[in-house]
Order: structure tokens, then C-alpha cells, then sequence
């Protein structure tokens, strides 16, 4: 996983409240066998909509989704971060986000950025009065930036810690690699491998 | 105070013991993989440029998906086709040993595991299944995992996990003949409920369980997880080093002795405590089917479908309603007059020859009922191999039975081994879910005993009846 300091991007306004999972990504999309190429399933009902924000230029190159609250409530699929970092997401901001979606970002090294409702709404008049405004998002610094508006955002603490180190949970795990390797070494003989396979 | 089996297995494993917050981190011994949950763990390793860390401790198979007649052609539906397809792609990429479509080895990875002796007592073993709760008949600590954690055994071969809660299910007394360690499970689930072991590993302990065979203890412990658990659990004893002893994977010569010995110690302290226990007589034992929607919605055959209208708990009483009217069943009918249009024999539950055997025993000089269709589908095909130098393929062909190649099948229909809405199946299976065997399907959980019986008489149905 890449670490994530900064990022600057365009700001996308999800003028929505309650996106669930399913409107991420539809159930249909999930007996694919890959981790990658989501892009398309991302948002699949509204994108048919013309209208619909990703529809629009320059919206369609955005990386910065801000999004009405409870953001990623419904079923636990790994698929709707997936889907969002495919398109090109690094960061969604919203008041509050659904617990396994939060979790669940934070796994992939999506930034879910907590604002308040009040500075969500000077971003999206931001975003709608002036289209393709870049948003930076420092997570050193805990901020949004756009033109003149600056805004904190909340993140927890372990969550944050292990997207500036850019640590996933294997990641994470790897830096015990020194006690893994201690302990393959105190294993007895005389446990099975499945390697070399037998040859009939 | 003295430890439990299951906290002596789990201690042996400590990479790490967690702080505060921070989880143990367990070593995985035995890593078993399959097509469908494992396809988007070896993307997320190729998204981030790791290998497979110790391909040598890893083994899959093609089981979900595979048709159970013609192993021989391409399967002819294509998303199941994919998910095979990318599974022999990724062992190839990795370096991790497949047994396929059509190999001497092949079959449902928790009856392969044990019959190659890779499943050893003590040993931590993990897969992408829920039903690998069945390699704990062996003392081994072994559960099911997630698509995530898959990908972080297959990088790491290690797993953060919390400990489990223990629970002691204690099985005293003598099974009458004609019951069997599936009528235990069931009257177990039945009694704690299908989420009573949620958070606990089950250890089965008891004169029943000491008496049973390793195909016995494997059911047993295969349908742990339908009570909620994460695990189940036997000490192993002299059955099982029996079982093990000149396996393909078992260890030999001085390792052998080496293993025993230390295989011996594997067996809760006198002075260790339970977090929970309950305790079953076996003697009171009758075989035991299911009439409902979940597991744990199960009788003895000699009752009857019962009444909502008799259970005062409101969220229980509609459970059950909506159960009947799923099942098109009526109150107070007696379970033995059910009939049903299919029998099922197979599924990593009892899929093993010591379950064809019973099964033929009972099917030798009868027929399958008229309108009864019945599918012999073993767990693998060594067991299919072994059961037809028994001549068992005989006696089910010469009953009117199909005979067929090994997969999980009509277990949970990822094949086209499915029912038909509205159809209604005596089942070896472990789940009863609805539309589990196909959309509409109507399943009763049996016994592979009464599963032949059943086949025969064409309602649920116990030897005694023929």
C-alpha cells in the first residue's frame, strides 16, 4: 500500500445522503474473479442517469468524493472500496461513514475523512459554483484545502497512522517478518509440507 | 490452572501475543484453497508484488464448482468456468500445488486434507470455507476464514486473531446402532441453537466421541460452525494416530514416534477450565432430521412437524411458521410421512467411504423408490476410487442410484447439481438454508442411515422401517 501524506485533486460533489453499498456497487458486479477494474461498476445505476455528477466534465477526473452523510452503510463488500479507488478516488469526505466501510477503506488506503456537515456544505458550493477546483487533502495536518477554504477533517488515530506509513494489514504484519522467521525456525520436523507433490 | 486443547494448540502458535489492542498473531500450519474464495487474495498479492511465502504449506483443489458427471469436458457454464480457470492460472503463477478436475486427488478440500494426512493433530489449519471446522476431529485448531485473510496467510502465513472461548460438549454413554455421529450434531445444534457457539471453539469429549471412528468425529466437527462456532475440537487418541499411520503425508520412522509423543499431550488438563459446557446423552439417542430452515430446527424422525401455535415465544413461533410454510409442511404431520423426490449423499459432511458404506449396506437388496431420484456424489476421488474396489458403485447403480464424480455437488448447488423449486431432498449435507440446494428447494437434514432408508421408502425413514 502507498503511503498517503498529501493528496491534490478534483473535488467531486455527491449531493446524496445514505449511499449504500449496493449503490457503489451492485450485487451483480461481485462474481468477478479480479481486484481491479471496478471503474465501471462504480456508482453502475446512476452513471446511467446523464445528469449524474461523473457524468460531467471535469467531475469525470475527480479523485476527492464529498458526500452527503452515513456514507457506505449496508453489506460488508471489500468490492465498493475497490470500486472507488478503481475510478480514481484517493479520499471521501462525508459527516459520518457506515463502520465496515470506514474499517474497510481504511484496509485499502482509502482516506475516509470525517468533516462536519457545515464545512461539507462550503465544499460543495465550492465545488458547484467554480468545477474542477482542486482539493488537497494533508493527513499530516488533518485539513481540506480549496482556493481560500480550509476545514479539519477527523481520522482515527491507528487508521492514520498506518496510511501515512502506508501499511495494510499484511503490511503491518510484515514487520514482525523477524518473529515469523524466529518461529518457522522452532517448528518440528516432522510437521507435513505439500511440497514437493508426490509423483504418481 | 491447567489449559484446555484448544488454548494449548493456540499457544503453540504465538508469533506474537498482542498488546492492549493489538491482536496475537497466530502461525498457520496448513493452508487449504479453493476456486471461489480465493481468486481475489492472489490479485491483491499481484497488485502488490508478493509471493505466496510458503507455497510448500499450502494445497488447493477444485471442489464448489465442478459438474459431477463428466469431469472429462469443459464446464459448460461460464462464470464457474472463470473462477476454475483463474484458480489453475494463480497455482501455476504461485507455485502452489493444485489437484484438478480430473486428478487421482481431487475432491472437497476437507475430505482431501485428512485422507493425505496434511490434517495432524495440533496443527493450525485455515481455509476459505466455513465447513473447515472438520479438520478439528484430528486435535488440529482449524476454521474458516475470509477473502482478505486468505490473501494475508497465503503473504504472511500468519493470521492477527483474538482467542476463541472454549466450550466442552460432553457426549457420555453408548449410540444405539442405526445412530449416528450426524444425529448427534444435530440434536447438539438443536439444543444450543444455531448461534450458541458463536465465539467458542466446541470441544466434543465423552465415552460417544472416544468410541467414534475419525469419519465419525469428522462430521461432528464439520457442522460446528452451523452452531455459530468458530471451531471444533478432539483430543487426538489411539483412532487417530490409527488413521494417520502410513498416510501419503504422514510423518515416518523416528518422526513418527516424535509426533506420537508429542501428540499425546494434546488433551485438556484435569484442572483446566471451560468457559462453557454442555453435555448430551447418547444413550437417549434417536436418529434426528431437520424440518426447517436452519440447523437447529430439528426433531427426533419419530415426531412430528411442530405446532406454532404451542410456543409462546413470539420471535421463535414465527420462525417457525415461516419455516413450514417455506417447507410446505403442515403441523403435527409425523416426520416419517414426509416423502421427498430426492436423496442426496455426499458434501464434505459425509462424503467419505465410511458414509457410502453404511449407506450401501442399507441399499444392498432394495430399490430407490419409484419417484425418488438419488445422487451418490463422493468427496473425492480417492473415495470414489476406494469405494469401487469395494464394489459399493454396484450396489448404488443396482438400487437405481447415480453415481457420480466427486465435488461438493448438490450441497450447495454451485453446480448444476441443483434442485428445482418446490423440490424436497433427504440430504447428508450441513445446511437447510433456503434455496441452499437450489432456488426453492426444500432440504431435511439426515444421516447417511437415513438417507438410504429414505431412498427406499420414499419418506423420511429410519432401516427399522424397511
Amino acid at each position: 500500500m502507498e503511503p498517503f501524506t498529501t493528496h491534490t485533486g478534483v473535488g467531486v460533489p455527491l449531493r446524496r445522503s445514505n449511499v449504500d453499498t449496493d449503490q457503489i456497487i451492485p450485487a451483480v458486479y461481485l462474481k468477478r474473479v479480479a481486484r481491479t477494474g471496478f471503474e465501471d461498476a462504480l456508482f453502475a445505476a446512476w452513471r446511467a442517469e446523464e445528469d449524474f455528477v461523473l457524468n460531467v466534465e471535469p467531475f469525470n477526473r475527480g479523485s476527492v468524493l464529498v458526500a452527503g452523510p452515513d456514507f457506505g452503510t449496508g453489506s460488508s463488500r471489500e468490492h465498493a472500496v475497490w470500486a472507488l479507488k478503481d475510478y480514481g478516488f484517493r479520499v471521501v469526505i462525508s459527516s459520518r461513514f457506515a463502520d465496515i466501510f470506514r474499517g474497510n477503506a481504511g484496509k485499502q488506503g482509502l482516506l475516509a475523512a470525517r468533516c462536519e456537515q457545515s464545512d461539507v456544505e462550503l465544499l460543495w458550493k465550492l465545488l458547484e459554483t467554480e468545477p474542477g477546483t482542486s482539493v488537497t487533502v494533508d493527513l499530516n495536518a488533518r485539513t481540506v484545502s480549496a482556493k481560500d477554504l480550509t476545514v479539519g477533517f477527523e481520522v482515527d488515530e491507528y487508521t492514520r497512522w498506518r496510511l501515512l506509513e502506508g501499511l495494510d494489514d499484511i503490511g503491518l504484519t510484515m514487520r514482525s517478518e523477524d518473529s515469523i522467521d524466529a518461529f518457522e525456525r522452532t517448528r518440528p520436523g516432522f510437521l507435513p509440507t505439500t511440497l514437493p507433490a508426490p509423483t504418481a | 490452572m491447567g489449559s484446555t486443547l484448544a488454548e494449548k494448540v493456540w499457544n503453540e502458535h504465538l508469533v506474537r501475543r498482542g498488546t492492549g489492542d493489538e491482536p496475537d498473531l497466530l502461525y498457520i500450519d496448513l493452508h487449504l484453497v479453493h476456486e471461489v474464495t480465493s481468486p481475489q487474495a492472489f490479485e491483491g498479492l499481484r497488485l502488490a508484488d508478493r509471493p505466496v511465502r510458503r507455497p510448500d504449506l499450502t494445497l488447493a483443489t477444485e471442489d464448489h464448482n465442478v459438474p459431477t458427471d463428466g469431469a472429462e469436458l469443459p464446464i459448460a457454464d461460464p462464470v464457474s468456468r472463470t473462477q476454475v480457470e483463474t484458480l489453475r492460472k494463480n497455482c501455476a503463477d504461485f507455485g502452489v500445488r493444485l489437484h484438478p478436475m480430473g486428478d487421482s486427488e481431487q475432491g472437497i478440500v476437507h475430505v482431501v486434507g485428512p485422507q493425505l494426512g496434511l490434517t495432524q493433530p495440533g496443527t493450525t489449519v485455515v481455509c476459505g470455507d466455513s465447513h473447515t471446522s472438520t479438520h478439528g476431529a484430528f486435535g488440529a485448531l482449524a476454521f474458516g476464514i475470509g477473502t482478505s485473510e486468505v490473501e494475508h496467510v497465503l503473504a504472511t502465513q500468519t493470521l492477527p486473531l483474538r482467542p476463541f472461548r472454549t466450550m466442552a460438549v460432553n457426549i457420555e454413554g453408548t449410540l444405539r446402532p442405526g445412530v449416528t455421529s450426524k444425529d448427534v450434531i444435530l440434536a447438539v445444534i438443536a439444543k444450543i441453537g444455531t448461534g450458541g457457539g458463536q465465539g467458542y471453539v466446541l470441544e466434543y469429549r465423552g465415552s460417544a466421541v472416544e468410541s467414534m471412528t475419525m469419519e465419525a468425529r469428522m462430521t461432528m466437527c464439520n457442522m460446528s460452525i452451523e452452531a455459530g462456532a468458530r471451531a471444533g475440537m478432539i483430543a487426538p487418541d489411539e483412532t487417530t494416530f490409527a488413521y494417520l499411520e502410513g498416510r501419503q503425508h504422514a510423518p515416518r520412522g523416528s518422526d513418527w514416534d516424535e509426533a506420537v509423543a508429542y501428540w499425546k499431550s494434546l488433551r485438556t488438563d484435569d484442572d483446566a477450565v471451560y468457559d462453557a459446557e454442555v453435555t448430551i446423552d447418547a444413550d437417549e439417542l434417536t436418529p434426528f432430521v431437520t424440518w426447517g430452515t436452519n440447523p437447529g430446527q430439528g426433531l427426533p424422525l419419530g415426531e412430528r412437524v411442530p405446532d406454532p401455535e404451542t410456543i409462546s415465544d413470539e420471535e421463535s413461533r414465527t420462525a417457525t411458521e415461516k419455516a413450514l410454510e417455506y417447507m410446505g409442511l403442515r403441523a403435527g404431520t409425523p416426520l416419517r410421512d414426509i416423502s421427498v423426490d430426492t436423496v442426496f449423499l455426499g458434501s464434505c459432511t459425509n462424503g467419505r467411504i465410511e458414509d457410502l458404506r453404511t449407506a450401501a449396506g442399507i441399499l444392498r437388496d432394495h430399490k430407490v423408490a419409484d419417484d425418488v431420484r438419488m445422487l451418490v456424489v463422493p468427496g473425492s476421488m480417492r473415495v470414489r476410487q476406494q469405494a469401487e474396489e469395494e464394489g459399493l458403485h454396484e450396489v448404488f447403480e443396482a438400487a437405481g442410484a447415480e453415481w457420480r464424480q466427486a465435488g461438493c455437488s448438490m450441497c450447495l448447488g454451485m453446480n448444476p447439481d441443483q434442485l428445482t423449486p418446490g423440490e424436497r431432498s433427504a440430504s447428508t449435507s450441513n445446511r437447510n438454508f433456503e434455496g441452499r440446494q437450489g432456488k426453492g428447494g426444500r432440504t431435511h437434514l439426515v444421516s447417511p442411515v437415513v438417507a438410504a432408508a429414505t431412498a427406499v421408502r420414499g419418506t423420511l425413514s429410519s432401516p427399522e422401517d424397511l
